[in-house]
């Protein structure tokens, strides 16, 4: 008789679980509805700038009809790298924010050592320093730096944008570094150090390569900090050879008559793409990344 | 090494002195003289970027340092400053700034929070519902602003190619062109791009919080709203305060967005305190006045952070 109603309530109990509620069949279609919602949000923006980037001056001119592109053209991504050599400010973006990702790593690597590894006095003020500095108006930058740089040669150069830069990268990097190092056991290092290894090689040789997946998260993190820079290169690079890719894309497709949102947009899409990959591929390490930057 | 052996000065400076104390204080010596060596780059980059400038600025506002109204560097006393006052340019941009901050921050949390919760829940296929919410976040806010600026375009958009659709009312407005539209089309620029990061702290938030927490409190009877007002938001209380620091910040500087959809406008209705900014040290070029701008908005700035982390402390000592 047991063995009969333990079968009997097994049939039962995934039933009751199957046969839900309508209240609950409500909400879980009101979740996925609000999901949906979300993701459409999130990505049709993107959807509409590439269907413009391939409309044809005459369908920019015939203005919305309908949600699809018409007539195909890529002709607009031809002109943004031919006419308008969107290729120029792409390759300065690309070297402005290489350099500055490779800058951020090396010096927040030597700090993070320092702060993980050494008994300097002053850790608490220095970090304290370092949350305020990662809440400085980057504006009030310019215009100091703007009459410095403008008396030492450094306007419109590359070393003088990367210097500057570095204020979105390096508060976050130096937290990143010192976290990802602390976490490295000491045993890894007393070894090589007991060999007579000096203590910069053992951070060359051991701890950076021991660190790699933190180091390449840091790297990824000041990419994007400084590929999202507008600002500071509006600011310093005055002539268009030396514009980054954002800057450049603002004076693009502007004329006094019309704006042509379909050399805009190719450009926008361009600037987009490698970002959008990198997040495709790397995303859970840029959030942990974020995320333990910003618990510190 | 404790910190009582800290305060001794080193007396053996040979490393190999016969006493351990003096042994063990000059490899202490050594050791910290290292580490100030290692963080100095670092340090004096920092200091370079943002204390030489804050103090330049501070200098610039006493002075007259407009570059177009010779002779230069006169002191001038608080003439920058009493300027912000009475010149009806800074006084609307600061009340532009605090009013978008409250407002974009208040849409942040609220649905930033609800995405949150709902992508803490396991389902199929969240990895890629995780991605697409997070990628507006990755690109550079140049992108957004160039993106809703065709979105909201009466001719290329599609906010008024829906409206039409549907027989809305505003289907023929041009956005950018009046005061309040302006400022939701900046908002929702603001909004679609920082939201997922408030998402992605929130997030991270809720996933330290342990889960058998939740069943004592079903097992109580505690009900889905109880347990989110009860449990979910004090333990959060941490990550809520980082993403809301950060967040209301930033947009108390924004500057991107508004010169790239609005340049202010239409007239000064969109004017904020970094566009404004920019335009005295670019349009007027008269630094004095833009380092008073530049050091109130340090001020302002402080003064916002030390009240979030006033309020969060004293809600923990109550709690």
């Amino acid at each position: 008789v047991t063995a009969a109603t333990e079968v009997a309530a097994r049939r039962i109990r995934p039933r009751t679980a199957r046969a839900a509620t309508p209240w609950q069949i409500a909400r879980r279609t009101g979740f996925f509805a609000l999901l949906a919602i979300f993701v459409v949000v999130s990505l049709f923006p993107f959807y509409w700038i590439v269907i413009t980037s391939l409309k044809t001056p005459q369908a920019i001119n015939a203005g919305t009809t309908s949600l699809l592109p018409g007539h195909i053209t890529f002709n607009n991504y031809l002109d943004d790298f031919t006419q308008n050599d969107f290729i120029r400010p792409l390759l300065n973006s690309v070297l402005v924010c290489g350099c500055t990702m490779i800058v951020t790593v090396f010096l927040a690597a030597l700090a993070g050592y320092a702060l993980s590894r050494t008994n300097i006095r002053g850790k608490a003020l220095f970090l304290g320093f370092i949350l305020i500095a990662n809440f400085f108006p980057v504006i009030a930058m310019v215009g100091p730096l703007f009459t410095v740089y403008r008396r030492i040669g450094f306007l419109n150069t590359y070393p003088g944008l990367i210097i500057a830069d570095l204020i979105y990268t390096l508060p976050l990097a130096t937290f990143l570094m010192s976290s990802y190092f602390s976490q490295i056991p000491r045993s890894l290092e007393e070894a090589a150090l007991v060999d007579g290894s000096t203590r910069l090689n053992t951070l060359r040789r051991i701890i950076v390569p021991v660190a790699m997946p933190g180091v390449f998260t840091t790297a990824i993190l000041a990419f994007m900090l400084t590929w999202n820079d507008f600002l500071l290169a509006l600011s310093f690079m005055t002539s268009p050879s030396r514009y980054t890719a954002t800057v450049a894309i603002v004076t693009l497709g502007q004329s006094p008559y019309q704006t042509f949102y379909n050399l805009i947009d190719a450009a926008v899409v361009i600037i987009s793409v490698p970002i959008a990959l990198l997040v495709l591929f790397a995303q859970r390490r840029i959030v942990s990344g974020l995320t333990a930057g910003s618990f510190r | 090494m404790t910190a009582s052996q800290q305060s001794v000065s080193p007396s053996g400076t040979s490393p190999r002195s016969q006493t351990g104390t003096g042994h063990s204080q000059s490899l202490l010596a050594r050791d910290r003289r290292f580490g100030y060596l290692l963080i100095a780059p670092l340090l004096i980059v920092l200091l370079v970027i943002t204390a030489y400038p804050l103090f330049y600025n501070i200098w610039n506002s006493f002075h007259n340092v407009n570059y177009l109204l010779p002779p230069l560097g006169g002191f001038a006393g608080f003439a920058n400053y009493s300027k912000l006052f009475t010149d009806n340019e800074f006084v609307p941009a600061l009340l532009h700034t605090l009013g978008f901050t409250v407002v974009s921050v208040a849409i942040e949390t609220v649905i930033g929070l609800s995405l949150a919760v709902a992508l803490n829940k396991k389902f199929r296929g969240r990895g890629i519902v995780r991605a697409a919410i997070f990628i507006p976040w990755a690109v550079p806010t140049v992108v957004s602003a160039e993106l809703w600026r065709t979105m909201f375009d009466p001719q290329q958009g599609f906010v008024n190619f829906l409206l039409t659709k549907l027989h809305l009312p505003l289907a023929t407005t041009t956005w950018l062109d009046s005061t309040w539209t302006a400022w939701a089309a900046i908002l929702i620029a603001d909004a679609w791009r920082n939201t997922p990061f408030m998402a992605i702290v929130l997030l991270a938030g809720l996933q330290v919080i342990p889960s058998d927490i939740y069943e004592a409190a079903k097992i109580d009877g505690a009900s889905a709203w109880q347990q989110f007002t009860r449990l979910t938001l004090p333990l959060l209380k941490p990550a809520l305060m980082v993403a809301l620091i950060f967040r209301t910040l930033q947009s108390f500087f924004i500057f991107d967005v508004v010169y790239i959809m609005t340049g202010g406008g239409p007239g000064t209705s969109t004017n904020v305190l970094a566009y404004l900014n920019y335009k005295a040290f670019f349009a007027l070029f008269d630094y004095g006045y833009g380092g008073a701008v530049s050091v109130s908005l340090v001020i302002v700035a402080l003064i916002i952070a030390s009240v979030y982390v006033r309020v969060f402390r004293t809600e923990e000592a109550t709690a």
